[in-house]
């Protein structure tokens, strides 16, 4: 009776045990990718797996700051992962990213060179563009019947409980800061206080702050005006054919996901293989029509359908995006965003 | 020989009760400067500024207004459950049970299209001819959230204090002369105070600290303390002040589960846990 007790809470232990463990096993080496979900047009993997007889294990997160604790825990050794702008500067300045060979990825050569040494990675050292977009105003012509110019039209009463802003507190103090003239870059404290005022001024306008709920609200016409990424912006135009998109005259966020390798990477060889890969024009055109976001490459475009390349949504003309910026990783200083934000939300 | 049956939840709750409590509370205690951690009560005094407060009184308030509807709600249903007859009683728990079956995310997103602009309500509205209300994304839209989904924890401690009440007592009251409301505040109410009082823990704790249903039906205008630490750990990386939060409530929760036990000690009667 002893000995049967204590075989089975021992063999309970090994199986806890077991739980973090896991199997290891075949020689074949595995590449761990943890991208976005829905961020890539799956048959592609296998292609890869089959052309260069490597297997690969794909993971996906949900946010970037997700992204960034796991990787800097380190339980997955991931080997290519895709965060975005500002993430990238702070990895970097963490020491989290390995330098990439620009010698192995060959099809570099067809990344536009407008997203080529952005500021937050500035020689491309670290980093490969995969896609890009704008943060922009999405607008229902039933009920907004003037054209939409100016981040102004958010704050405008006529349009009360019909504004949807995003529940992120970077993005919704940039278009604050955006309406004020000033950068979305900003260290000065005392224009942070006036992006406050003015988002306290609208929050009796708002109807709600989301996230990702903001597409089936638009769709289904629950709201009127939303701040949205570009890439959405296309799926829902696509849904419900009174919206349209339009990116304000002040200027608003560029915003870009790159490839980059996890210091913690074991296979830096076949990471640059598979980052190579995903900038073949024919792979990149494959996962930018499937996700519809903008591609960074020129040579895709150029293949894409004339229809698709002449939108202006997914590709917008230089002059419409010249007073842009690119998030910066505003390091210790993003205590002061949380707060603001806070007190916003605590009204 | 019962020491080694032991040994694996005591090793399960070591490994995922004792040593993150223990990390949260070093977070708590410490903040990063350059990069090295130093001892501090920072994190605590910043919660003193008033807009955290006001975080925190607003998350009280409403969990204790869910916690309340929930008792009014949740008691006379309990009581009506516990004197059906077998049959009818185990078919009524099972249609209090079922919902919970679904993901709570799920009956969540639920509510916001039966509340929502175009939502079934307000079509029902605009069909019989009135106008349309403003029902989603408001304090009672979060207060429905929260008592739609907390409710079966209140009725069912309830329910099972009082169907395992002695029923000779309340016959005794009853040949004693006492009348049914009587009977109903001096014998039935408070035999079953320790379900109560395990139905308002069961319901106050998950209502204070939600994140989840205050963003989707307050439609992310309400923080709350939830959603403060939340913020602290997914988007400032600042975990050192989300876990002296995390601790603040806690300690809050232990206090108000402190008060319920003493409360219950002195009325007697049969505990639930």
């Amino acid at each position: 009776m002893k000995r049967t007790k204590l075989i089975i809470s021992s063999f309970l232990i090994i199986v806890i045990l077991l739980m973090f463990i896991g199997c290891k096993g075949e020689d074949k080496v595995t590449l761990n990718v943890f991208n976005w979900g829905d961020y890539i047009d799956e048959t592609v993997i296998s292609e890869f797996e089959k052309e260069f007889g490597i297997n690969v294990n794909y993971e996906t997160f949900a946010t970037n700051e997700d992204m960034y604790v796991k990787i800097k825990q380190g339980a997955t050794n991931y080997d290519v992962a895709f965060p975005s702008d500002y993430m990238i500067e702070k990895m970097i300045k963490e020491d989290m990213l390995k330098e990439i060979d620009l010698d192995n990825i060959d099809n570099f050569k067809h990344i536009n060179e407008q997203f080529k040494n952005l500021a937050f990675d500035q020689e491309n050292k670290y980093s490969i563009p995969y896609m890009w977009g704008t943060v922009g105003i999405l607008y229902n012509t039933k009920v907004v019947k003037e054209p939409v110019k100016s981040w102004d039209i958010l704050w405008d009463e006529k349009y009360k409980n019909q504004i949807l802003m995003l529940d992120s507190q970077r993005d919704s103090i940039a278009v604050a800061l955006k309406k004020l003239g000033y950068s979305m870059n900003t260290r000065d404290k005392e224009k942070l206080e006036e992006a406050k005022e003015e988002l306290i001024k609208q929050k009796p306008l708002v109807l709600a702050y989301v996230v990702d709920e903001v597409k089936g609200m638009m769709i289904g016409e629950e709201a009127a005006l939303a701040v949205v990424w570009s890439g959405d912006a296309i799926t829902m135009m696509k849904e419900n054919e009174n919206l349209e998109y339009a990116i304000p005259k002040e200027g608003t966020n560029l915003w870009f996901d790159n490839m980059v390798i996890p210091k913690t990477s074991k296979h830096k060889k076949e990471a640059e293989l598979f980052i190579n890969f995903m900038t073949r024009a024919e792979i990149s055109l494959k996962n930018t029509n499937y996700i519809g976001y903008s591609t960074t490459n020129s040579e895709t475009v150029k293949m894409l359908s004339k229809e698709i390349q002449n939108n202006k949504v997914a590709y917008p003309d230089k002059e419409d995006i010249k007073d842009s910026e690119v998030f910066l990783d505003p390091g210790n200083f993003i205590k002061e965003y949380d707060k603001i934000w806070t007190e916003v939300k605590a009204h | 020989m019962k020491k080694y049956v032991v040994l694996p939840y005591i090793f399960w709750s070591v490994l995922f009760i004792v040593v993150p409590l223990i990390l949260v509370l070093v977070f708590s205690i410490t903040i990063k400067t350059n990069g090295n951690l130093v001892l501090s009560l920072d994190n605590f005094k910043r919660f003193l500024e008033p807009v955290y407060i006001k975080v925190l009184v607003r998350s009280l308030t409403l969990a204790l207004i869910s916690t309340i509807i929930c008792l009014i709600l949740g008691y006379p249903a309990a009581l009506i459950l516990s004197k059906e007859v077998t049959n009818k009683r185990n078919i009524l728990i099972l249609l209090f049970i079922i919902p919970m079956w679904m993901n709570f995310l799920l009956r969540t997103y639920a509510w916001m299209t039966i509340l929502g602009k175009n939502g079934l309500i307000n079509n029902f509205l605009s069909w019989i001819g009135l106008p349309t209300m403003n029902l989603l994304y408001n304090n009672g839209a979060v207060i429905l959230g929260m008592v739609y989904n907390f409710l079966p924890f209140m009725v069912l401690p309830i329910y099972t204090v009082l169907s395992k009440m002695d029923k000779s007592v309340i016959e005794a009251a009853k040949d004693l002369g006492a009348n049914k409301l009587k009977v109903f505040l001096k014998i039935i109410f408070p035999l079953s105070l320790p379900g109560v009082t395990a139905g308002i823990t069961m319901v106050f704790m998950p209502a204070v600290s939600t994140f989840v249903i205050s963003r989707l039906l307050g439609g992310g205008q309400y923080m709350l303390i939830g959603n403060l630490i939340e913020q602290q750990f997914l988007f400032v990386g600042d975990w050192n002040f989300g876990s002296a939060l995390s601790i603040i409530m806690m300690i809050m929760i232990l206090i108000s589960m402190a008060l319920m036990s003493k409360y219950d000690r002195k009325d007697g009667g049969q505990g639930l846990w």
